[in-house]
């Protein structure tokens, strides 16, 4: 027997403790996708049933913002920061490294073992380390096509 | 609540009146990447191992070594940064492994170990004081960053901190405190440059019991991180600002909106919200006042539009950051139609200031209509990258020679002639280039030609810059930060980045520079918020001071700069020597020739990867 | 007073406009507009209304509140070209096959490129062909043709409270669709329409029907039947130049027309509208007697009823039960009119024309079904009769009027103010106070275009409280008050589309108001020609309940002129909370609806989710939402539905089974 009640009384928790208020819905959904790692389409529907708004609008403002994520992302997120200074410092590079050295597509973004999710980001504000990739929320800087590689490889060696 | 500033000072003093050094370790996001926490840790450990008095904590009974983090220092690509005082040592790159040295040397018997040393030229540098970098600034908005613990409020009163809040809350009226910062000329340091001082009084003539003050925290434009840095670093110079702002606006709640992507910045902010709460500097009957104020902290979405006022409005209410249009202003209608007022967070940071040091002494920095302090992102080919204050009017060149240390080449040499342009303000900035080098920068000046002081991101380009691959990589930013909500923007971007695409590709002809100038105009008039008639900035400037690049572009199809991947092509000299070297590294086995006679690139299945001219020992690949 | 401002040069007197854009248009000028409707709030996206003002520059005139001695300029140089650029920056991105869409000639974006003289777009075509959403009976979308001004989702949000479309995304890659991309039909959208007919192009429209019509009318083997509602003839005109003050010749001109099309019989639902009337009329005599499910509900309206079996089943009860207008005629027209026209049953194609979207959909719920066949096969709108008649190269102007069909044809004045708000009341009122013995024929207190009116009424000794209401939103709030018992009500009229029928999606788009305050005149005057005014004076409907349905409110009046409502679950989706291994497995579905949740269903999901409990038996899922927000927490166990549950009460029923 699977249970899925943690989650789901952490989603009530958060609502409770933004009093069901549907101005928190940003902060309510951000806490929701930290819970279950994205937004799925029927928890967006509780909360919109929760809030006492129309679900249409819970999707339009999950689709506004980039810090919302629609699919599962994978265990790890590399944040590629394609903000002025890093582009400058040619972060396109890094970019095009870490998507092959994943094998990741054109259009994909997320690794078919759901170990990798890569996003670029408009500057993460770590200009004076251009380029800059963040790994899990550890700052790397001054990153290079080598130095990317071998993070990775340290990683998947590590699971 | 009645608190004694006095006293927590005293307090505070007393805490350390036994430590004798102080070690900071730098703790702001660039010096975090590149390991200054576990620098600290180290220090730690060594300390202990080498039975060297040091804490983390200041008690009466603690002796010896305090060791504590710091916000942003600035110097970023020198970083860890490692400060010592009272000796003012600073130390640069340090690594774990240099932690006993720092504290047997430095920390126990002052030595200075000139390795750990900033080296201008052959010059060692001790401190901030003999830096080039810290020489030429004026630190005002930024000085305790980088020194004080953030994360302890008692420090910041220490330093003489929330005296300006409680001397507005409990001797001035709200329209003195407007009048006051009116007099010091102060304006809005997050892109147009309105006077604070008015901004306040349109809200404070508002009737209406709720009022609403907002920082705007939502620091967006990529190549930008000086609001990250005083919000890491000094939180609470930006939370006395509010209190002050508050008061003269009559507003008793207020929202910090901090985007997302800044990690620490919301922490930190989030703590001092809290700590402040707790102490009584924010909360009912400050200062024993009637002036009451609740603060929150709201975390961003991931939306650059949002650092626009009705979208931030928008999104504080929990909805798509759409913008509105103006009128209604946020001062007449704002958040849940409130009257509201937005500052920028170094423009708050900067009021405590104003308050404890008088309008007229304030005005004495900077220029007659810029007056006070400016921090600029220095990023880019610059020899050092960085964070950096300096009074306004000051000159481009002063900043990008002086401080910067000048302009590096793809190959990272700095070199006199190297300059290309500066692009100031982001997505919604210009550029500046040779002949702007003696402007001083500041509102007017910027405004007259084309560019901005925006919230501050300093990007210098060398002459290995394509000045149409920057337009466009500004172009596809602000192409995909437009909430789609009024036509001019959302397709206008869209066409306009088409357009530059074209250009970079070499399937453009000068009807599509004019097509695209009017475009960027129209886009200019008539978009509906502050980030679509400011994207097309980029653009219009570049065409106004680098026209021969585009017209290079699209007559000559030829990328000057050498950056336009689609329109370069790679030749072999008669330099080569037939080593063979290019082919073999070749990737799509494009380059032929027999062993010791000249090679050639066969240019129809050339990828344009320059792998042959970065591996030619011999100087023989040449692009053009 | 006396305020003044300068317009091209014109010194120009104002008042208490609201904007720029409404003084300027008071001078006649008609500066453009996508996304300006007064009736919504400000939105300024389309920036087609932008005036130049002296000192201030460019600005949008909808969003800018007019001041004194403003010097303003509406058709500069610069003006002109920059809306140039906006119309083309538009069609850039548009699927411009504007001959093949339903929208060309009434699409503002093709008049205004005409009107600004496009004659080519100078920028890259990035236009895409989507797949059409066809999935409701009532609307079709086509975000190919959108322009994303976002005026159906403001209308659906703030005047009728829905939101089933939304923004989705941002910049460029941004369009408008319900929820999680998926297709109407799945959302919570009630058909009203009102979205196609303030969508600017042909994104939005009726789902068509007509070319069926056609087919059947060509089908030698078919006998086509039409009747049009009330509110067709207060508009039709308005597409072929005739204003008309009474619509009475109109009306005559559409039959003439349908006949020439081919139609064997041309009715008129105001006929049944009278019957409504009767059999509503009695319905709620029989209720405030009983004081039974009170206040009444009128259900004419389908995209209302569809609200109140999907937002608010504890109301469903309080709907009427007579059927709409059209449904009566629909099963009076399949059922009796073949033994009285003499069709054989399976000749018989039935029609009709409605000034609606919401009708298409009513026509074919399955309560209006008998043996799973429907009675009324296709339901056309006015814009669509008006195609037809345009497809069938008739002068409309030019026809001679003729006289609708018996007995289907005949009707008093009570059953053609139906076609606007306040119209049902009315009538229920001219029947109900003849019973009573009062000889009022007017009731203007009930007329009017307030959102919400009341009206008190004695009868005999009863004093009756009414409320008119149009717009959902309002509906939404009336229930809502009558919920707190912050409101009572005896009887409550309630028409989704702002203006009653003559609004609704199916007529001409109209997007000035006092278009359909025109329209509702018409109606009035008509009235007042009519020779009789009480429904119950209707010497053919009196003789359609003696032929066939007894009296009202018989067992043969419910069988064919009653109908029943189900209450239709908003959320589809479930959230898994645990799922059981085994084969013999109790399955327990917890609401975790807004009110449920506060009244404990955490507790109970929490209880049953506890594998150990039940031996691991037990599949949990959270439902979202059964509406039964005043019963909760509900619990469904394999199927069946428990109310007012507590942890303890839900565990013992699992166990027991």
């Amino acid at each position: 027997m699977t249970s899925n009640y943690d989650k789901f009384e952490s989603a009530c928790r958060i609502l409770e403790e933004h009093s069901f208020d549907k101005s928190k819905l940003i902060p309510i959904l951000q806490s929701v996708q930290e819970e279950y790692r994205y937004l799925p389409e029927e928890v967006m529907s509780f909360i919109s049933s929760s809030l006492d708004m129309s679900p249409a609008i819970v999707y339009g403002v999950a689709t506004f913002y980039a810090h919302f994520a629609l699919k599962p992302k994978g265990k790890n997120i590399i944040k590629i920061c394609d903000g002025t200074a890093c582009h400058v410092k040619k972060s396109t590079v890094i970019i095009d490294a870490i998507k092959k050295k994943l094998g990741l597509k054109e259009n994909e973004n997320t690794t078919k073992d759901m170990l990798f999710t890569i996003e670029t980001v408009a500057c993460l504000g770590a200009c004076g380390l251009a380029p800059v990739v963040v790994i899990n929320d550890n700052v790397y800087g001054q990153m290079t096509t080598e130095k990317i590689a071998a993070l990775i490889d340290e990683m998947t060696g590590a699971r | 609540m009645t608190i004694d500033l006095e006293k927590i000072t005293q307090e505070f003093l007393s805490s350390r009146k036994n430590i004798t050094k102080r070690v900071i370790v730098c703790a702001g996001t660039g010096c975090v990447a590149n390991g200054s926490l576990k620098v600290f840790e180290s220090l730690m450990s060594a300390a202990n191992e080498l039975g060297i008095e040091a804490h983390i904590e200041l008690k009466e009974e603690n002796k010896g070594a305090f060791l504590s983090k710091s916000g942003c220092q600035g110097f970023c690509q020198n970083g860890p940064l490692v400060n010592i005082l009272p000796a003012g040592i600073l130390y640069t790159k340090v690594k774990i492994d240099d932690a006993k040295e720092i504290l047997e040397k430095s920390v126990k018997n002052d030595e200075l170990i000139e390795r750990l040393c900033y080296h201008n030229g052959d010059e060692v540098c001790k401190g901030q004081e003999e830096i080039p970098f810290y020489q030429k600034q004026y630190r005002m908005v930024l000085k305790q960053c980088g020194i004080i613990d953030p994360e302890n409020i008692r420090e910041y009163i220490s330093g003489g901190g929330y005296i300006a809040a409680k001397k507005v809350c409990t001797e001035m009226t709200d329209k003195e405190v407007c009048d006051l910062v009116l007099e010091s000329g102060l304006r809005g340091r997050g892109g147009a440059g309105f006077l604070t001082g008015k901004k306040w009084d349109i809200t404070r003539k508002q009737e209406g019991s709720k009022k609403y003050m907002i920082c705007n925290g939502d620091e967006g434009d990529p190549g930008a991180f000086m609001d990250r840095s005083v919000m890491e670093g000094n939180p609470h110079s930006v939370i006395e600002g509010l209190i002050i702002a508050a008061k003269a606006t009559g507003a008793d709640e207020g929202y910090i909106y901090v985007r997302t992507e800044y990690g620490l910045a919301v922490e930190r902010m989030n703590k001092a919200v809290k700590a402040a709460t707790e102490i009584g500097v924010l909360g009912d009957n400050i200062f024993g006042s009637n002036h009451n104020f609740k603060l929150h902290v709201m975390e961003g979405a991931g939306a650059f539009v949002c650092g626009e006022e009705t979208a931030l409005i928008a999104s504080i209410e929990g909805k798509r950051g759409m913008p509105s249009p103006k009128p209604p202003f946020p001062a007449q209608s704002g958040l849940w139609g409130n009257p509201t007022t937005i500052n920028n967070v170094e423009t708050l940071a900067t009021v405590p200031i104003i308050i404890n040091y008088g309008a007229q002494n304030f005005r004495k920095i900077g220029t007659e209509n810029s007056p006070g302090t400016k921090t600029f992102a220095l990023t880019g080919n610059v020899a050092n990258t960085g964070l950096i204050e300096v009074p306004l009017g000051t000159t481009l060149k002063h900043i990008i020679f002086d401080i910067a240390g000048g302009v590096a080449d793809d190959k990272g040499e700095v070199k006199e002639d190297n300059f290309k342009a500066v692009q100031i303000g982001g997505p919604s900035g210009g550029c500046l280039t040779k002949e702007h080098l003696d402007l001083p920068l500041e509102f007017e000046s910027l405004k007259k030609v084309g560019a901005m002081v925006g919230s501050g991101g300093l990007v210098v380009m060398s002459k290995n810059n394509c000045m149409v691959n920057v337009s466009k990589f500004f172009m596809q930013f602000t192409q995909n930060e437009s909430c789609g909500k009024c036509v001019l923007c959302r397709e206008g971007t869209k066409q306009m980045l088409l357009m530059l695409t074209d250009i970079t590709n070499g399937k453009a002809n000068e009807g599509t520079l004019t097509l695209l100038e009017q475009l960027a105009k129209a886009v200019m008039a008539g978009s509906l918020c502050g980030l679509g008639k400011t994207a097309p900035n980029p653009v219009l400037s570049t065409l106004r001071y680098f026209r021969d690049e585009y017209n290079a572009h699209v007559k000559d199809k030829r990328c000057p700069a050498g950056e336009c991947v689609n329109l370069l092509s790679y030749t072999i000299t008669d330099k080569c020597v037939g080593c063979g070297l290019c082919a073999t590294k070749c990737p799509v086995k494009t380059i032929s020739g027999d062993k010791g006679k000249k090679h050639i690139i066969d240019g129809s299945k050339c990828v344009k990867c320059g792998v042959c001219m970065a591996s030619c020992k011999f100087g023989a690949v040449a692009r053009g | 007073m006396g305020k003044h401002l300068t317009i091209n040069g014109k010194k120009v007197e104002f008042t208490d406009e609201r904007n720029l854009l409404e003084v300027i248009r008071k001078e006649n000028i008609e500066l453009p507009t996508f996304c300006y409707h007064s009736e919504l709030n400000i939105h300024g996206a389309c920036r087609l209304c932008m005036v130049e003002v002296a000192g201030k520059g460019i600005m949008s005139a909808c969003s800018t509140p007019p001041e004194p001695d403003m010097d303003i300029k509406t058709n500069t140089e610069h003006l002109i070209e920059m809306r140039k650029i906006t119309i083309e920056l538009l069609l850039a991105s548009h699927d411009r096959e504007c001959t093949m869409c339903a929208k060309s000639e009434s699409c503002k974006l093709q008049s205004l490129a005409r009107r600004l003289g496009i004659e080519e777009v100078r920028f890259k075509n990035i236009s895409r062909k989507e797949p059409k959403d066809i999935s409701t009976y009532a609307l079709v979308r086509d975000n190919g043709k959108c322009v994303l001004c976002g005026d159906c989702i403001r209308f659906c949000d703030e005047i009728q409270s829905i939101g089933a479309l939304g923004f989705v995304g941002r910049g460029s890659q941004s369009k408008i669709c319900p929820a999680f991309e998926r297709d109407l039909e799945s959302s919570e959208c009630v058909y009203c329409g009102q979205c196609s007919r303030v969508c600017p192009t042909g994104a939005i429209l009726p789902k068509p029907e007509f070319r069926e019509v056609w087919k059947a009318l060509s089908d030698e083997k078919k006998k086509v039947i039409i009747a049009i509602a009330p509110a067709v003839r207060a508009a039709l005109g308005e597409v072929f130049g005739i204003t008309e003050e009474n619509g009475t010749e109109l009306a005559g001109k559409i039959v003439t027309a349908l006949r020439s099309m081919g139609f064997v019989k041309v009715f008129d639902i105001s006929f049944t509208a009278d019957m409504t009337i009767v059999e509503e009329a009695n319905e709620f005599l029989g209720r405030l007697e009983k004081d039974d499910d009170m206040p009444m509900f009128t259900s004419c309206c389908p995209a209302w009823v569809r609200f109140v079996e999907q937002y608010s089943p504890d109301f469903i009860k309080n709907l009427s039960t007579c059927r709409s207008p059209q449904g009566m005629y629909g099963s009076i027209a399949r059922r009796i009119m073949p033994e009285v026209l003499g069709i054989p049953k399976e000749e018989l194609v039935v029609v009709s024309v409605m000034p609606c979207t919401a009708k298409k959909y009513e026509a074919r719920r399955t309560e209006l079904a008998k043996d799973g066949v429907i009675d009324i096969d296709y339901v056309i709108t006015t814009q669509e009769l008006a195609l037809m008649i345009e497809e069938a190269g008739l002068r409309f102007a030019d026809l001679e009027a003729s006289a609708f069909d018996m007995p289907l044809g005949f009707k008093t004045g009570g059953g053609i103010i139906f076609g606007t708000s306040g119209g049902v009341t009315e009538a229920v009122l001219r029947n109900v106070m003849n019973t009573n013995g009062d000889e009022a024929e007017e009731f203007n207190f009930v007329r009017g275009e307030n959102g919400v009116r009341e009206a008190k009424l004695k009868v005999g000794s009863k004093e009756l409280k009414l409320a008119i209401v149009h717009g959902l939103k309002n509906a939404r709030k009336v229930l809502r008050d009558i919920r707190a018992d912050k409101k009572r009500y005896d009887f409550v009229e309630v028409m989704a589309c702002p203006g009653g029928c003559v609004g609704g999606a199916g007529q001409p788009v109209y997007s000035d108001l006092a278009v359909r305050k025109r329209r509702s005149k018409v109606l009035y005057e008509n009235d007042k020609i009519m020779e009789l005014h009480k429904p119950q004076d209707n010497p053919y409907v009196q003789k359609m309940y003696k032929d066939y349905l007894e009296k009202s409110g018989s067992k043969k009046a419910h069988e064919y002129l009653h109908t029943s409502y189900k209450y239709r679950k908003r959320f589809k989706e479930t959230l898994e909370i645990s799922k059981s291994s085994l084969d013999k497995i109790v399955n327990v579905e917890v609401c975790v609806g807004r009110n449920c949740l506060k009244k404990g269903s955490k507790e109970i999901l929490k209880r049953v989710a506890d594998g150990n409990k039940f031996k691991d038996a037990v599949n949990v899922q959270a439902l979202i939402c059964l509406e039964r927000c005043s019963k909760g927490p509900t619990v469904k166990i394999n199927g069946e539905t428990f109310e007012h549950c507590t942890p303890d009460s839900v565990e013992d029923t699992v166990k027991k089974n």
